[in-house]
């Protein structure tokens, strides 16, 4: 048998979880549908007066952002740990944050992505100001990677139990606060016409602090909830 | 000398020796924790005079201040707890872990109540999103989040690892949400309460204020250490030296 280089294993994995996901479509818009629905509801709730839909538009839209990505984490690992795929995956010869990197990055491609086709939409929907929706994508682009990078370690540790969904969120929601103060300020500031430079490099840098420390911090975690 | 210390760190890992030393030095501590305690109360509530600004309002800082300062050593505590457990398989670092989360959680909440407390008169309202507030009650989560984790897995030793993980993780996030949040605070300052420059505060109530954050730091040592026998009894149940200890 030959073996897989890293890069090999890293891509070859990130295709069969892609491959699983659009095996099972339902599952793939069942965190846009909740977007799309959490977002309907506070027009409901507050009143659906323009001036100050638009005003709150940003945080609204953040907050269902960070609540979709959180529904949709427990599907990173739950079906191969049931399946007794995590564990080859922890025994084999690859270093397991890279191989962690690729199931994250399938998560974030399937589940993360797109809310940019979405969002836009909504922006329009709660009267966002145009200029911000340049913004408004690249926050999404940058910052949903961190959501998934950061919920990663949540379900690494919560992956073993049976009800792991409630403290899945408590575990997670207060590591997700600066994502959502600088993409919901990024937007803020670009709506009121003033340049966004500021935070988007906070939430740059956000991903790549994410990128290199996450995957360590998850693969140390499985590798408990597998003992 | 570091050989010295490398000998009584290990010492100190071996439950029956800490459950010894700990309890004999519970009156001490107790002793100490008396007298830094009635000192800076009394130094805190009488002696120093009142604030030109706060008058007699200001008092709370005595508690209010060292129980905020608390709840973030604590935390450093854990994490520091936390990489002993992922480094070295401590079995007494897991437990003063998790020890120290319920512990750190009330200093977390006294803090945020004594400090609303102090809001009423000063700034009119109990609760305002003030940048300190806010990273506590954030941080206040992350402590119930150890709490929870721990006590949602039932085999004690792979939580006590889990735990060990996650608080490290919050150590990495504590200053990134905490100036994340000053910086929102300071974007949306719309018609908050004016910060008081803060002037350098007099002796009289630097003393009083730090002898009552000695006092915190012991009360934790105590309540640390009683927590940590009972726990040390709790999972040591089956093992011989409990046995013994309750037959004599």
């Amino acid at each position: 048998m030959k073996r897989l280089s890293l890069s090999q294993a890293f891509w070859f994995l990130l295709r069969r979880d892609l491959l699983l996901a659009f095996r099972n479509r339902s599952e793939m818009a069942n965190p846009l549908l909740f977007f799309v629905l959490v977002i309907t509801l506070f027009p409901l709730a507050i009143g659906a007066e323009p001036n100050l839909l638009a005003r709150i538009a940003p945080g609204i839209i953040w907050v269902a952002a960070l609540l979709a990505s959180m529904l949709s984490l427990d599907g990173i690992f739950r079906s191969d740990f049931d399946d007794g795929t995590l564990e080859q995956m922890l025994l084999s010869a690859h270093p397991v944050p890279v191989l962690v990197l690729a199931k994250v990055t399938a998560h974030w491609l399937v589940t993360g992505l797109p809310l940019l086709l979405v969002a836009p939409l909504l922006a329009m929907m709660l009267g966002l100001d145009e200029d911000a929706y340049g913004i408004l994508l690249l926050t999404i682009l940058l910052g949903t990677p961190v959501l998934s990078l950061i919920g990663s370690i949540g379900v690494a540790l919560t992956v073993g139990l049976r009800k792991g969904g409630i403290i899945l969120s408590l575990l997670v929601l207060p590591l997700y606060v600066p994502v959502l103060i600088f993409s919901s300020s990024a937007i803020d500031v670009a709506a009121s016409g003033l340049p966004a430079t500021a935070q988007i490099s906070m939430m740059l840098a956000f991903l790549f602090l994410a990128l290199s420390l996450s995957p360590v911090a998850t693969a140390a975690a499985l590798k408990m909830s597998m003992s | 000398m570091f050989k010295w210390f490398v000998k009584w760190f290990h010492r100190m890992g071996s439950p029956p020796h800490f459950y010894r030393f700990a309890g004999s030095w519970l009156p001490w501590l107790t002793v100490v924790f008396t007298v830094l305690t009635v000192a800076g109360l009394y130094g805190g509530l009488v002696l120093a005079p009142p604030d030109y600004q706060q008058g007699e309002s200001y008092r709370i800082i005595f508690i209010h201040v060292p129980a905020a300062w608390m709840s973030m050593f604590i935390y450093m505590v854990m994490a520091s707890c936390g990489i002993i457990v992922l480094v070295w398989r401590m079995k007494l670092a897991e437990v003063v872990l998790i020890c120290s989360a319920p512990i750190g959680a009330s200093f977390t909440f006294l803090a945020l109540v004594t400090g609303s407390l102090w809001g009423k008169p000063m700034w009119g309202t109990y609760w305002v999103w003030d940048a300190r507030l806010t990273s506590e009650l954030i941080l206040l989560f992350l402590y119930l989040g150890v709490i929870g984790l721990y006590g949602a897995i039932d085999e004690k030793r792979v939580a006590g690892r889990a735990v060990a993980i996650l608080a490290i993780v919050g150590m990495i996030n504590i200053p990134i949400i905490h100036y994340s949040v000053e910086w929102w605070n300071s974007l949306h300052q719309g018609a908050t309460v004016t910060k008081m420059d803060k002037p350098s505060i007099h002796w009289t109530m630097l003393v009083p204020l730090l002898l009552m954050a000695l006092s915190f730091k012991v009360y934790f040592i105590i309540s640390l250490f009683q927590r940590v026998r009972a726990e040390l009894l709790h999972r040591e149940r089956n093992s011989r030296w409990v046995e013994e200890l309750f037959r004599s």
